[in-house]
């Protein structure tokens, strides 16, 4: 995969994840859809599957999940030198691509609670203020369900549907009702996905 | 900047960080601790082992961490780094948050570059990618259960929150519609529910 990326094209990607950022209630991750609808399907910047595995990425290592938006500018960054391998241009525009999203991601969100952090330390209790942390918890709920939905039937191919699916529901069902650690159920899903049982 | 009131006075007799180091490194470790959900890592570090925070003052903290725009742990790290020193706290715990995963990630995508032809590699990603949606929607059911109490009630909230899943899962419609035009909607039902 080899893009024509010039200053046009990192404006666009810095301006979209801008865009997102100040949208991100409930986390990065809620705005997985809108990502998945730029990046792959209108821009054809990143392919499904590195799409797919920015995130799985991301998931698999410590620290924030929002690391994926890294990642995904990461993989923009490599297919914009030609994917030719690590050479030391592609391992720039690839720090490049994920400079770009990260800040872009990052800088209005992080503006925006700092502001309001210093500034409504006072008004804790007013009207508009519980109504608006009220109001936006089910707005949350459904991002963070279609977030899942995305990642869910992301997978094309019809013969792993199935099983896909039923791990999903397994892992959900595990995560809801038991205090399993994550990590056990992530490791089960990669031994099962590198058996090929899914 | 000295304390004012009741609160402040209490926060001050606790154990604080003691410089923005301090800060950036807490953070760090908290951070590489995090598989999957940090949350229950942010609460052991900070509340129980550090005791920088109550549970009472966590909660708080927390719920407004996840209702600004933004990742929750990065908002967290912003909101608790200003509290003990100002901008300069703020970016020492966001960038111990985000410095040491950021290069453990980069590692795992070059190995991942390396090895991504391997049907084995691929096919564990997928098996990942399958469980990291179950752990999104388990969130998501978790989050849903204190709805029973809303002002608005439990079916409008559900009916909003299945609005949302399908214009933004189903319709694909852009988020720049859907978080403003719901969340509008949401917000005013619920002011006029609570109380003034």
């Amino acid at each position: 995969m080899s893009l024509h990326f010039e200053a046009l094209q990192w404006l666009q990607l810095l301006l979209h994840y801008a865009s997102l950022s100040l949208l991100a209630v409930g986390g990065a991750i809620s705005l997985v859809p809108d990502m998945h609808r730029y990046l792959v399907l209108e821009q054809h910047w990143l392919t499904e599957t590195q799409f797919n595995a920015s995130i799985a990425i991301a998931q698999a290592a410590p620290g924030p999940n929002v690391l994926f938006v890294g990642l995904m500018g990461w993989n923009v960054g490599l297919n914009a030198a030609g994917n030719t391998g690590l050479s030391a241009h592609a391992a720039t525009l690839g720090l490049l691509g994920m400079a770009t999203t990260m800040l872009g991601m990052l800088v209005p969100s992080t503006l925006l609670t700092w502001l309001a952090t210093r500034w409504a330390a006072q008004y804790q209790q007013h009207r508009a203020i519980r109504a608006f942390k009220q109001g936006m918890a089910p707005l949350v709920i459904g991002l963070l369900l279609a977030t899942a939905w995305t990642l869910g039937s992301a997978s094309g191919d019809p013969r792993h549907d199935g099983a896909l699916w039923a791990l999903s529901a397994v892992a959900a069902s595990l995560v809801w009702r038991t205090r399993i650690h994550l990590l056990w159920l992530l490791a089960a899903g990669a031994l099962l996905g590198a058996l090929g049982w899914v | 900047m000295p304390p004012t009131t009741p609160e402040d006075a209490a926060a001050g007799a606790r154990p604080r960080p003691r410089s923005p180091s301090d800060l950036f490194f807490s953070f760090s470790i908290l951070a590489l601790q995090g598989f999957g959900g940090v949350l229950a890592v942010v609460q052991r570090e900070l509340v129980e082992k550090k005791q920088w925070l109550s549970n009472e003052e966590f909660v708080e903290e927390w719920a407004v961490a996840q209702i600004m725009p933004g990742p929750n742990v990065v908002n967290l790290s912003v909101m608790l780094g200003e509290r003990y020193f100002g901008w300069r706290g703020a970016v020492a715990a966001l960038s111990g948050m985000l410095a040491f995963p950021t290069l453990i990630v980069l590692a795992l995508a070059t190995l991942y570059g390396h090895y991504a032809q391997h049907p084995q590699v691929a096919g564990a990603l997928r098996g990942m990618a399958a469980v990291a949606a179950g752990l999104i929607a388990a969130a998501a059911f978790k989050l849903a259960g204190p709805l029973k109490k809303h002002p608005m009630g439990r079916p409008v909230c559900a009916l909003l929150a299945a609005a949302c899943f399908a214009l933004v899962g189903w319709l694909h419609l852009p988020l720049g519609w859907v978080v403003p035009g719901l969340g509008l909607l949401a917000c005013t039902l619920t002011w006029r529910k609570i109380a003034p």
